[in-house]
This record gives structure tokens, sequence and C-alpha cells, in this order.
């Protein structure tokens, strides 16, 4: 089945003439119409028009061109700009846009030959856990359809792991990659802030969000950082860093690498059959000849806090742009404020409403200095921890997530318990460190994912996927399939 | 830190959201909950702490000043929801 193949199978067959873009791409289109009626990974798609790429691709494989991703269809979270493509970050308030350009990483994609096509559900203006907080439905878990995807970026998971297409793009501004790719199976990586250029990427919260790669295995993880990497003029936030090839590193030679274990992060809801798959990992690592070194994050308690007051912060003034003016939904008003008011009143969903009025809060007159720049401050404490561990360690290994995925409406009713559920993931982001999580065992009764999570140093993705490439390699996780 | 309190009806006119009622009401109990929960921030001294708005500090980040390609007009007007003669329309503003 063309579809269940990585990138680096499906450009070995392309390469061999032994298929063609256009059957790879008919099968994703197959698996599509055969299981995301269980599971919506999808929002939309044209499958007309990603056929049209398919045969362009085969056109110029034909003719000898080389590109990297010459003819793998990627499929897309639906807040990232694709020229030509509806955009609505799984929001009523954006109607019916139509982007105008694509984003960057988009553009590199299709530079390298990928057939960029779909538009993957999410929570609402990816603010959410659970991919509940969609205006276009929920999306399931392919592992247990009665449970969630995880979230932000829950389509982007689901749609890789049920192999309705290659790879796929999500975002993480939390734990939105990391976190529904621990929940359905598959590799997630979310970048150092600043390695891929965030132009054409709806803003939730500019200081923390990242773009990055789902992936079948941790060697297509690196292939699409490698792709999309680099500095861009467009985004004065991306980074000067030369780019590595990043697959290079994959060489399986951990022996004397040093793994930090955070005695933190051994938290009381932390699940029995999660605590023994990630203590067994950490087990062999030792086998593969890594070290494992006891190292502290005292401030990690405080990660959670000084998330919800930076990034609703951040939330409240970029989600200023929807206001009925000049794209997506409009209500009419007597006045433009009324205009505003009523436009966002009915656009926006209730998690996206919560957080703008908790974000506008804790910047208004009187709020600020004690909510928003203590947050600040806290979060300078949060990265030092990180940087004085990375004296020790090469990278720090935790679980990507406290349990395995919950049942779908077990958790959103409840605003304070969804946030906690992403403990793990969202000190990376106030970091600024990349993180990867990638398949380390199952729960038993149900049989559901489990993710293994490897933070690194700023700029250190090459050690994070070599020791994410030697375990996998050692370990008979990802080959699992969800049995859909 | 600030006491746990919250105006939502001042707080929403500020963000320009339009809330009901219920709405009201359940997002000043769900914030209530979660504003005691981030006053746990309180505990921690952040006397002479620099505040970090970016991971990756960069200051003064300028390009060339030359003239680039943007948006077509008929670009930048495609997914408006009201426009006529090349322009956005609103509400009147002046009386």
């Amino acid at each position: 089945m063309l579809n269940q193949l990585t990138i680096s199978e499906l450009m070995a067959k392309l390469a061999k003439r032994e298929v063609s873009a256009r059957e790879a791409t008919q099968a994703c289109l197959d698996q599509i119409a055969r299981v995301d009626g269980k599971i919506h990974a999808f929002i939309s798609y044209n499958a007309a028009d990603a056929l049209a790429q398919a045969d362009a691709a085969d056109k110029l494989i034909s003719s000898g061109a080389k590109n990297s991703l010459l003819g793998v269809p990627i499929a897309i979270k639906d807040v990232l700009a694709v020229k030509n493509q509806p955009l609505n970050c799984a929001s009523k308030i954006l109607g019916n846009f139509t982007s105008t350009y694509d984003a960057t990483a988009i553009e590199k994609l299709k530079a390298a030959g990928a057939i960029i096509f779909g538009r993957l559900n999410m929570d609402e203006f990816a603010m959410g856990s659970s991919t509940e907080n969609s205006a276009f439905g929920l999306t399931r878990n392919p592992w247990d359809v009665t449970r969630i995807p995880g979230g932000s970026s829950g389509g982007s998971a689901a749609a890789v792991a049920a192999d309705e297409c290659i790879a796929s793009l999500g975002t993480d501004t939390g734990g939105s990659i990391r976190q529904p790719a621990a929940l359905c199976g598959c590799v997630g990586l979310k970048p150092t802030y600043g390695r891929i250029s965030r132009y054409g990427l709806v803003a939730f919260a500019s200081s923390l969000d990242q773009i990055g790669p789902f992936t079948k295995d941790v060697r297509d993880s690196a292939i699409l950082l490698g792709v999309m990497s680099g500095v861009d003029p467009r985004d004065s936030t991306s980074v000067p860093e030369p780019v590595p090839n990043y697959a290079n590193a994959l060489d399986g030679k951990i022996r004397g690498m040093k793994l930090g274990l955070p005695k933190e992060y051994m938290i009381g809801g932390l699940d029995a059959e999660v605590k023994a798959a990630v203590d067994a990992a950490v087990k062999q690592y030792e086998k593969l000849g890594a070290e494992i070194v006891e190292i502290s994050l005292p401030h990690t308690d405080y990660a959670v806090a000084t998330y919800y007051i930076i990034a609703t912060a951040e939330a409240s003034a970029n989600l200023a742009r929807f206001d009925g003016i000049r794209y997506g939904a409009r209500v009419e008003g007597n006045d433009p404020i009324e205009l505003y008011s009523k436009t966002r009143g009915a656009g926006f969903g209730a998690e996206v409403k919560r957080r703008i009025i908790l974000g506008t809060y804790v910047l208004s007159s009187g709020y600020h200095d004690a909510y928003y720049l203590h947050a600040q401050k806290v979060r300078t404490l949060i990265r030092n921890d990180f940087l004085k561990a990375f004296e020790k360690v090469d990278a720090i290994v935790t679980p990507t997530t406290p349990t395995a995925a919950f049942k779908a409406g077990e958790k959103s009713g409840d605003p304070l318990q969804m946030y906690l559920s992403d403990i793990f993931t969202i000190s990376c982001n106030l970091a600024g460190i990349p993180g990867i999580s990638l398949p380390c065992g199952f729960t038993k009764n149900p049989k559901l994912p489990i993710g293994l999570q490897l933070l690194g140093q700023p700029f250190g993705e090459e050690s994070l996927l070599k020791l994410a490439h030697a375990y996998e390699q050692a370990t008979p996780w990802h080959r699992e399939k969800a049995g859909l | 830190m600030a006491s746990a309190e919250i105006d939502v009806k001042y707080v929403a006119h500020l963000a320009r959201l339009a809330l009901t009622p219920e709405e009201e009401k359940s997002l000043g109990a769900q914030l209530g909950s979660i504003l005691g929960y981030i006053e746990k921030l309180r505990e921690l001294d952040v006397t002479g702490v620099e505040p970090t708005a970016h991971a990756v500090p960069m200051v003064n980040v300028t390009r060339a000043d030359e003239i680039r390609a943007s948006l077509s007009h008929e670009d930048a007007l495609r997914n408006a929801p009201r426009q006529a003669n090349g322009l956005f329309i609103v509400p009147k503003i002046v009386e």
C-alpha cells in the first residue's frame, strides 16, 4: 500500500520508476475515502488539484528532475497559508478565506517538489489539546475512535497515523505537535524557535509558535526539517544559523552521549503504563551506550501558569486582526465598534474567547506588571533551568504526556484540567528549545500509543534526531499500524 | 500579584468581543479558577531577573530599504466581506 510508505521509501520507489507520484497520491486519496469518515482528520481536500500536482511531478521525474521531495504527498494543518487553498484555522471567523500567498515553509516544500494537499483539522486557532475546539467537528484517534487524537494539531497526527498522507505539517506553541504525535503514535518534531520561518503561519503566540513535521519515522522528520529550515527575510525572528544535512546525523552512534532525566517530571498524575514505557526506553538507551544522568529543572511546576499568561497575552494581541473589516466573516453593526464586537462574538468559539479575555486581562492597565511582566521573568528562570542542564547533558528524556489518549468529552468541560495535560511539553516552548516525540510503546487495554519526548539544546536538532533514530531503530513501535 | 477577580464585561469591551450573559457567567467562573491556579507564580522571587520576551534574543533585525513586490490590490481585496470601487466598505465613522 503506497500510502503507508515513508518519504524515504516512496522517494526510492519513485526514483526507480516502480511507482508514479499519481499512484502514491491516489493511494492517499483512496485511504481518505475509506477511513476519514471515521476519524475526520481533514476539513477539506481537493482531489483533482492533488492529482494535477502529482501529474506535474511525474512529468518532472521522467525528465530527470531530482528534487528532494518530488512527488511526495504532504497534508497541511489549517493554520498555514497555501496559495489558492482555503485557510480557516478551524474557525468560523475566517469565512470563505482563500490564501493569496504561500507560507515560507510551504514555498520550500513546493520547491522541493512536494504535493501540497488538504486542510487538516485542529483546535480553533491552535488553542487546545484535543482537537475538540474545532468549528468543523471532532477529529478522532485512529487507534480508538472514542478517543481524542490530541491537539492542537490533531488532524495532522491522525492523518499520518491513518496513512492518509505520507507526512504532514503542524504547529507547536505549547506541545501541539508533540502531544498529538504521542497520542497517535507518530513522530512529531518541534524545532528550535527561529529554525523555520513563521511567515504565512497564522500567529497564535508569536514568541512560542513553531512549524514542524509529523512523520512515520525519524528519518523523514530529519528530511522535512532540512527542507524547511533557514533564515527568511520575511520573518525577523528566524535565525541565521547554518542548516546541516540532518539525515547525515542518523548514524546510530550515541555511545557516550549523556541523557538527562529530570526528577521533577515523575509527578503524581503520571500513568503507570506511561511511566513503565518511559523507564524501559531509558534502559534501552543505556543498552545503546548512552549515559543517564539525573538532572533538576526546578521551575517545572510553574511552566503551565507562565505559559497561560504569556500565550494568552500574545494571542489577545494577534487575534485583534480578526475584526470583520478586511477579510473573513462579518456581522454588520451600526458603527465599527459594534461591527467588531458582533463579528468576534459570533466568529470565535468558547476556548478562543476564554483566552482572548484572559490575555486582555493580564495585559490591561494595572495588571500588566503583576501578570505579564512577572511571567516573562519566570520564563527566564525556566529557560535558565534548561541551559544549566545542557551544560551536563546532550538531551533530556521525558514522557511526552502524563497519560495516553483520553476520551472525547472527558476534559472539555474543565479548561484547567485540559491545560494541565500539557505539563511535559510546555516548558520547551517557553525555553525556545527543540523537542521531539516518538513512539515508545502501547498501553494494554485498550491498545493506545505512548510517546517518548527528547528535548535538546537550542539548534541541537542533529543530536536530538540522532538519539531519536537510534532508539527507533532498536525498537518495533514505529512499525505498528492503527487497525482502522 | 493582583487579586483573582475579573470583570468579564469590562475586559470583553476592551477586547471588542460581544458575549452573551451565559458566556459572561461561565467565563467568569472558569477564569476565576484559572487565575487562582496562576497565583502560584507569586511564590517565586524574581527580583533582579530580566524578563524574556523571545527565547532567541535578536535586536534590530533590518532589511535593505528597497522596493519589492507586495500583494496586488486585487489580492488584498479578494477576501473582503464588503468592498466597492477597490475599497473596503465599513459603517459610517464621521458624523
